[in-house]
């Protein structure tokens, strides 16, 4: 009976989940501090959070090359998970930094904000470990319901509501069928263990006949999907990042949504590695179809908030790209990918929120006529981010494509490269036209409520730094990409 | 010789541009002669490469460079290699030669964001030297999309009316090309890995020897070649070309004029035609067609412009094809005639656009209709203008006729004999246009009562002019200083293209062109 209880111990191995256990116990720490501080003081809880964030990427980080198994082969540290979990603190970090003066401004400065943001990444880094299907699914869930409550977080405001509400239903519902298409694969294999999965379906390639299997690796997949914002499934994204407040807008796009890929990495390439040729099969559609609906539709947006929701799905249609190469370049190169996505995407967002003022966001193409002379800091900071998000050297946005291309290409998929490429193409005319507007139209405004926060820029300077660091010496990261690789 | 000269040459002028961030803003004059400055020094770190004699012997890459750059284990290799030939050579100093000639046309005609504009002059300098001197196609790839991005914003913010639709135009229309390019060149780079050839990252020197079977060379030929065919511009691919030229302000004309059509004629003759000799022969009488068509098609429609700047807009696209029609000609003289073409027409258009910008300034319009004896009043103006005239036309003693002459010799003594004759047709077609727009610009009495009081060139004017004119006629006169240093290396270029061709009938030269050519 002894031996029992040290068998347990032994299986729990904390060292397994200290990064997002630190970050979770941080989060509630501070969830206690906001409730008993004044009223509208929020920038302690703003900090706080982030050396929370640091203190757990020192953990994170230290756990590099000593991969560390727990709860009976349910969650493992390895190289894969920290090096997700990396992406979302950065991505929490950027977030946090440009958030204070906006819930000041926008006069909801609660300090519940901050420990959801801590709370959400710690669910991500769950989901980026989870080596059993429930921990995923736990993680996710903790991701999800904090971004519910953060996509509503203006109750005051009509299209913060919808976006609280429709992304909750929504994501709900998605839920539901990940938690059945897992259920099935229970129903097929006997386990919820990803390993487990892959050893029954490799034992018994009867199995790929097998309605239940089929159909409970479909249903998963889809809940997976919905979360990246994948076509068919990417309906809520619009709506729901246009509405929410927008540095959430900026974490969403970037943090989630890399959970997300990681967890649908891991299940597919180790899970269903055996029907390899399926899964690459479906995603090589998915993935064209991602890309051409995310940037078609975007063509058309005039609100330049809503256009980058639309470039979001587009770029997971890149991302997905790199899955469908299936191999070690391709694996780095979706990590790679979402490391650049999270510094671009969330620089653009930074700009977005400085420019933006009280109630009417101006978010509008019209409104940033003349924005590039008028603010030169901010024009130029807007403009490397738009040249990264459209692929353009010496910008980290080329490296992330050449290396998911280049994944595609030494798969042999010479079509879905050049599909790529013609839907970046595609990609500069929306990119441009707010560049057009910033430095091509004459002022409107004088711009004269935007005021350089400091933790902003703080946040937009460092975004540019790994948007330019990225794109000029990619080699040590990508390197670290590879060795994250499975 | 310095250790890193290419490198400094390359990397001076963005130096300069962060240096320039520093400079008030309030300070037009000391940002236009910063920037200036810069252009100067980098002319003169330049002209070393000039008068190295190297160049007349040696046919391989000179000053080469190579560092490590990104290195990602067994997945890439890209290396910072640079170096340059008896080709690229040329374009280096045409680039470092036209630059300040370029920034001192903007002393009068720029007058808002002064700093914006000199920073993204130099910025431009940088990325189209270092296209030049690029001997790794991923480095290339680079510095050619970095070319854009300055080349935008001078249309987009500096230009006229048009602008904001000629700005968008150019880049995507350039932009589109590349992307199919980089599909091409990853493509490549796996092909190298996968046959086991000893590769130094994507290294062209390396990627000529690996000898890509015929199949895959067709579509990655053809991806290379849309993608520059748009630089050049080729037709049908030029319809960007006389928006952005029209747009743009005068030293953006200048600068896309003289150096960046070149890169699509540069990428023709450094990627596109060594690197797949089979496709190539295959699409040579396409490619020769579409040039003479361009030729022909390009001095009709500047034949019919009322706006002086679109008429040379559109005898670029003419003079573009003689460059491509000697290239294609795959042959000493032609290939010769088609470098220095490409020098000539730099020079030639350059100095027409400045002249354009002049008139521009005075009169704020460029119908032909506005003028109409202008010789009067101008008699400076007039004089230089006609000797530009001269020289695009390719009048003799001047620098155009060297290049059409050998370029339409080369191409007549190979395949594309019918092409040639046909081409010089153009050669006609490019007298009646510019002297017409001449005569009706500058000769008979004025009719316009607001030309009475034009000033003629002042010294700054002047002192940009004479420079070109020297080479209108030192190329004319006395083409060896240039041609001598280009042989070597062309000959070591179509012995990589014919090595891995059948049948290739040797010319006979005729002695007219033994003796222009080459002693």
């Amino acid at each position: 009976m002894e031996n029992l209880g040290q068998i347990a111990m032994q299986n729990v191995n904390m060292a397994a989940i200290m990064p997002s256990l630190v970050l979770s116990g941080f989060g509630m720490v501070l969830l206690l501090i906001s409730v008993f501080s004044k009223r509208g003081r929020t920038a302690h809880v703003a900090w706080m959070s982030i050396v929370a964030l640091v203190v757990t990427a020192i953990v994170t980080v230290s756990g590099w090359n000593n991969p560390q198994e727990g709860f009976a082969g349910s969650v493992i540290l390895d190289n894969f998970a920290i090096f997700f979990s990396m992406i979302f603190i950065i991505a929490a970090v950027l977030t946090i930094l440009i958030s204070d003066s906006y819930l000041q401004r926008e006069g909801y400065p609660v300090g519940e904000y901050y420990p959801l943001i801590l709370f959400c990444t710690a669910g991500a880094m769950w989901m980026a470990s989870g080596t059993d299907l429930m921990t995923i699914f736990l993680g996710l869930e903790v991701l999800s319901v904090s971004l519910y409550v953060l996509a509503g977080f203006f109750r005051g405001d009509v299209r913060s509501n919808e976006a609280g509400l429709k992304y909750f239903f929504l994501g709900a519902f998605s839920t539901g069928f990940l938690l059945y298409g897992i259920a099935l694969l229970y129903g097929v294999s006997g386990s919820t263990k990803i390993a487990v999965i892959a050893q029954h379906v490799s034992q018994m390639p009867a199995i790929m006949e097998n309605p239940m299997f089929i159909a409970g690796s479909i249903l998963l997949l889809i809940g997976f999907l919905f979360k990246i914002g994948a076509a068919p499934f990417h309906m809520w994204a619009p709506d729901v990042y246009q509405g929410a407040p927008t540095p959430i807008t900026a974490f969403m796009s970037a943090g989630p949504k890399a959970a997300a890929l990681a967890a649908l990495l891991r299940i597919s390439i180790i899970g269903l590695g055996s029907i390899q040729a399926d899964i690459t099969a479906l995603f090589w559609v998915l993935a064209v179809l991602t890309m051409i609906i995310g940037n078609f539709i975007a063509l058309s947006q005039t609100n330049i908030k809503r256009m980058l929701a639309y470039s979001s799905i587009a770029h997971a249609g890149y991302a997905m790209v790199g899955i469908v190469a299936w191999n070690q370049i391709g694996l780095s190169a979706i990590m790679f990918y979402m490391l650049v996505y999270t510094f671009m995407n969330i620089g653009a967002f930074a700009v977005l929120v400085l420019a933006g003022k009280k109630g009417e966001e101006n978010l509008t193409l019209e409104g940033f006529a003349g924005f590039g002379f008028k603010r030169p800091f901010l024009g130029v900071a807007m403009c490397i981010f738009l040249f990264a998000l459209m692929g353009l050297p010496p910008t980290a946005g080329f490296t992330g494509k050449f290396f998911v291309f280049a994944g595609a290409l030494k798969a042999g998929y010479v079509w879905l490269a050049i599909i790529g490429v013609l839907n970046s193409a595609v990609s500069l005319y929306y990119y441009l036209r707010v560049i057009v507007y910033m430095y091509f139209k004459d002022p409107q405004e004088n711009f004269a409520w935007v005021k350089l926060e400091v933790p902003a820029v703080v946040s937009i300077v460092l975004a540019l730094a790994g948007v330019l660091y990225l794109g000029i010496f990619p080699g040590p990261v990508m390197e670290l990409a590879k060795m994250a690789g499975f | 010789m310095a250790d890193n000269l290419l490198s400094l040459i390359t990397f001076f002028p963005l130096l300069g541009m962060l240096i320039l961030l520093f400079i008030p803003r309030d300070n037009p004059g000391l940002l236009k002669s910063f920037a200036l400055g810069v252009t100067l020094v980098t002319f003169f770190i330049s002209l070393p490469l000039a008068f190295d004699d190297v160049f007349a012997v040696s046919g391989a890459m000179q000053y080469r460079e190579f560092h490590e750059w990104i290195s990602v284990g067994s997945f890439f290799k890209m290396n910072y290699n640079i170096g340059i030939d008896g080709i690229s050579l040329w374009l280096v100093m045409l680039t470092t030669f036209i630059m300040p000639i370029a920034t001192l046309s903007t002393w009068k005609s720029i007058d808002k964001n002064v700093k914006g504009f000199m920073a993204l002059l130099l910025l431009l300098e940088t990325a189209m030297l270092g296209a030049f001197v690029s001997l790794d196609l991923f480095l290339f790839y680079i510095f050619w999309e970095l070319m854009l991005i300055p080349m935008y914003f001078m249309i987009g913010i500096w230009g006229g009316k048009n602008r904001i639709y000629a700005a968008v135009k150019f880049f995507i229309f350039t932009a589109v090309g590349s992307l199919l390019m980089l599909v091409a060149i990853i493509y490549i780079y796996y092909y190298a890995v996968s046959s086991g050839a000893s590769i130094e990252g994507f290294g062209i020197q390396e990627f000529y020897r690996l000898g890509i079977p015929s199949g895959a060379q067709h579509w990655l030929f053809l991806a290379f070649a849309f993608s520059f065919a748009i630089k050049v511009p080729m037709f049908p691919l030029h319809t960007w070309l006389p928006d952005a030229h029209t747009e743009a302000p005068t030293a953006g004309s200048v600068i896309l004029a003289a150096i960046l059509l070149k890169m699509g004629t540069y990428g023709y003759v450094r990627f596109a035609m060594p690197l797949f000799p089979e496709a190539l022969q295959t699409y040579i009488p396409y490619l020769a067609f579409l040039a003479v068509f361009g030729i022909i098609y390009g001095s009709l429609v500047a034949m019919m412009q009322d706006d002086v700047k679109k008429l040379v807009a559109y005898s670029s696209v003419a003079h573009l094809g003689f460059v491509m029609l000697g290239i294609f000609a795959l042959n000493q003289q032609g290939m010769a005639g088609g470098i220095i073409q490409m020098v000539n027409h730099g020079i030639s258009t350059g100095a027409l656009f400045l002249i354009v910008g002049f008139i521009y300034e005075r009169r704020h319009t460029r119908q032909i209709s506005e003028f109409g004896g202008l010789a009067h009043k101008m008699p400076i103006l007039a004089t230089i203008f006609l000797i530009v005239t001269f020289s695009s036309i390719g009048l003799p003693g001047t620098n155009g006729f060297v290049g059409e002459f050998l370029a339409l010799v080369g191409a007549f003594e190979s395949g594309l004999r019918w092409y040639a004759v046909v081409a010089t047709l153009g050669v006609i077609f490019a007298a009646v246009y510019m002297l017409w727009m001449f005569q009706r610009v500058m000769f008979g009495k004025i009719t316009n009562p607001e030309n009475e009081k034009l000033k003629d060139l002042s010294v700054r004017e002047i002192v940009l002019m004479l420079p070109l004119l020297v080479f209108i006629f030192w190329i004319g006169v006395y083409p060896n200083t240039f041609l001598s240093k280009m042989n070597p290396a062309i000959e070591q270029l179509l012995n990589q293209i014919n090595s891995k061709q059948v049948a290739v009938v040797e010319p006979v030269v005729p002695v007219i062109a033994q003796n222009l050519k080459f002693k």
